[in-house]
């Protein structure tokens, strides 16, 4: 290293010029830094920091310093904040499950080449580039209990009404059903591509072993798979926790008159932008942080020491 | 755009804030001819949007308008006032939900000085009510722009196939006339108002104050848990949960209840009359010929429909252009202008519009009627009169929810009691 400096500089050559060729390293990635610094390292700073004060109505308001008040009163809270954490494990969860395996059933089917192949898979991708506002919306008035279509549907069989989404019990599942719909295609995108990388002798010699072609994909497509399916697992996992658009747009503010939707993302929303309880929603979003990176981390890990 | 997640969205705000607190964000100079204006989205702004090149041409100014629905507007004052931003110099907002909290955060110029100077534009012809919650703590912060009262919308022709020949009076007859229809109407609603939780507790009111309650004694005392509140509960509940559409949601807001009224699904709905041109516009209403409006039913106390001024123009604090965004507004809500809007559909804040009979020329005259009633015994407060409004509105109308769902009114309306009455305690302290 030393000696690709000194063959670059010369006696001759400025010392602005000597010293920058000296920290070049730092020079170069200094706008990637500055960066990171102002748009992340900055604003999960004062998250922080604001979590740590009773900042409320203004944050120029005047604000004292609480320590961990708040995150003591956000996690003793059972009317909202826990409920909260249990429809994001749930909306999470069943999102995640069935999209996963709708997905792995859709990948393989689309996984060998056939006739007009092009055409079902854009129809298959196309819930994926519509905007989730705008599937919130078509989705509400297809469940609308009185003149929406899932309802006449089922009549034609005979089943009664259903209140979807204005059931107390029932809309967190609706809505986990309008994610299902929209993201699954970009599960089977993912797992399409690894698929599609796999070799083609280890299936090959199974099947002249005498495998099923169920035991073909337990013991050796998806073994093969697994790698790929962690990380559809991780790029859904995060996004759906996430989720805010489809549940705003359904049920609004506060997910619903019984919070029926209110997942954290949900509820620090409310919690900032309603209440003007800025230092007990930072709170609630550093918890939700380091839930989202506790969770991403153990499931990384696992992945890792497995496969 | 929505897909972006809460954590996106809360640090990007909390990044503004501190980096606008550091910057102080100061792009515009003392005397930009430039007057920014953020406004809701409302018959109001379209009537004003079309008159604008009249005050440019007047004032050589330049008018730049922010539009945006009413969730919108509120998120974007939250992030705009917060980091003391100067790019709104006039601002359109709901005295009665933020007009509390901003001018106790100080993001509200004080006009009391510009109001009483302005001698043509007549401070003294705008209403005692509405101008009293346009005041904090003696001084003027804003100017009323519009008012809102309460009125029956009704179908006259459900009620002629009836057997009905008036309107209710009273709410005792609005019940039994909502039953009657119900039943005689399979697939017709006899009555539909807003069920959401938030939502509600506007359109509730009136009932809470016909039956003779409030939300507190005045002296902040909750009292929403006293019998009469408990009985207008259950009312505004059992109308929609026995004579309202099936399945009803829980989470409809004006745009739901209203559609179902003007698609014809509903015989009664009570709603703020500003509202009135969706259910009389025959490109939205099929139910444009036969609407017909009553004032508010009396209920054990009287007809108490709320009064209320719904929004109001100010100026940010921050603002660098005060002088010329005190032009905007004079002019806005000059008598011509409000004379202007009143008729096309906006009901207006000053009394010399309301005494003009060209001030009530374009209204249906039994809307017009019912106005007059609504404005003499008005209440001129339609939520709680306290600084968290939106918390304060989830908890006294979750004994709304609980009553359209059919569970029990009294306990829930006692929870909300205790909750409620600590709210006021924080506030207070």
């Amino acid at each position: 290293m030393a000696a690709a400096g000194s063959l670059t500089t010369s006696a001759s050559t400025p010392a602005w010029a000597r010293w920058a060729n000296d920290h070049r390293k730092w020079l170069f990635a200094a706008p990637a830094m500055a960066f990171v610094a102002v748009l992340i390292i900055f604003p999960v700073g004062w998250t922080i920091y604001l979590s740590l004060t009773d900042a409320e109505g203004s944050v120029r308001a005047e604000k004292s310093f609480t320590g961990l008040g708040n995150y003591l009163d956000v996690l003793t809270d059972t009317a909202r904040f826990w409920p909260a954490v249990l429809r994001t494990v749930e909306f999470t969860g069943v999102a995640l499950f069935f999209e996963v395996v709708l997905g792995m059933v859709v990948a393989l089917l689309l996984w060998r080449p056939f006739r007009g192949e092009k055409w079902v898979r854009v129809a298959i991708l196309l819930p994926l580039v519509a905007t989730p506002v705008a599937v919130g919306m078509m989705w509400r008035l297809i469940f609308d209990p009185n003149i929406g279509f899932a309802n006449q549907m089922l009549g034609w069989v005979g089943i009664p009404p259903q209140p979807w989404l204005a059931g107390e019990n029932s809309a967190l599942m609706t809505t986990a059903f309008m994610d299902i719909w929209q993201w699954t295609p970009m599960v089977v995108l993912i797992l399409l591509a690894g698929l599609t990388a796999l070799p083609e002798e280890p299936n090959e010699a199974a099947l002249v072993d005498g495998a099923s072609a169920w035991q073909r994909f337990r013991y050796v497509t998806l073994p093969m798979l697994m790698p790929t399916v962690i990380v559809a697992i991780l790029l859904r996992g995060i996004d759906a926790i996430k989720t805010f658009d489809i549940l705003y747009a359904t049920k609004g503010k506060g997910g619903g008159s019984y919070h029926e939707v209110e997942t954290l993302n949900v509820y620090a929303y409310g919690l900032s932008f309603d209440y003007n309880e800025y230092g007990i929603a930072s709170a609630v979003l550093i918890i939700f942080f380091l839930i989202i990176v506790g969770s991403m981390w153990a499931l990384t890990a696992r992945g890792k020491e497995r496969y | 755009m929505l897909r972006q997640s809460g954590i996106g969205i809360s640090l990007a705000v909390v990044a503004a804030l501190g980096l606008s607190a550091c910057g102080g964000g100061g792009d515009n100079s003392a005397s930009s001819k430039t007057v920014r204006v953020t406004l809701a989205n409302h018959v109001w702004t379209e009537n004003i949007k079309k008159a604008l090149p009249e005050f440019e041409k007047q004032t050589g100014l330049k008018v730049e308008i922010t539009q945006l629905g009413e969730d919108q507007l509120s998120d974007q004052y939250n992030v705009k006032l917060n980091a003391g931003s100067s790019d709104i110099d006039v601002m359109m907002y709901r005295p009665l939900q933020e007009g509390k909290l901003f001018a106790k955060n100080g993001y509200l110029d004080d006009l009391s000085s510009k109001v009483k100077d302005a001698k043509d534009w007549n401070w003294n012809d705008f209403q005692e009510g509405p101008v009293g919650s346009t005041t904090y703590k003696g001084k003027v912060v804003g100017v009323p722009l519009i008012t809102e009262q309460e009125v029956l919308y009704y179908r006259k022709d459900l009620l002629k196939k009836a057997g009905i020949a008036n309107p209710p009076k009273t709410l005792d007859e609005l019940k039994a006339d909502a039953e009657k229809i119900s039943k005689a109407n399979p697939g017709v609603a006899g009555f539909v108002a807003r069920t959401g939780k938030s939502a509600a507790v506007t359109q509730f009111s009136s009932f809470l104050y016909s039956m003779g309650g409030d939300f507190t004694d005045g002296n902040d005392h909750a009292t929403i848990n006293t019998p009469e509140a408990k009985k207008a509960y259950e009312l505004y509940g059992s109308l929609i949960r026995d004579y309202g559409p099936k399945n009803v949601s829980t989470d409809m807001s004006w745009p739901e209840a209203m559609a179902i009224f003007t698609q014809g699904k509903a015989a009664f709905y009570t709603e703020a009359d500003s509202l009135y041109k969706n259910a009389t516009d025959p490109a939205k209403s099929k139910v444009a010929d036969t609407v017909g409006f009553a004032p508010f039913p009396a209920g054990s106390a009287g007809s108490k429909p709320y009064n209320v001024p719904s929004w109001a123009l100010g100026i940010n604090d921050s603002s660098k252009n005060k002088a010329n965004a005190w032009k905007f507004i004079q002019w806005a809500t000059s008598k011509d202008q409000v004379l202007a809007n009143q008729k096309s559909g906006v009901p207006g804040a000053r009394t010399s519009v309301w005494s003009d009979p060209a001030g009530t020329s374009t209204y249906p005259k039994d809307l017009a009627d019912a106005i007059a009633v609504s404005t003499q015994h008005g209440v001129g407060h339609d939520r709680p009169l306290v600084v968290k409004v939106p918390e304060s509105r989830e908890i006294v109308g979750q004994p709304i929810v609980d009553a359209i769902t059919g569970k029990d009114v009294s306990a829930s309306a006692d929870a909300a009691q205790e909750q409620f009455q600590k709210l006021l305690d924080d506030e207070n302290k």
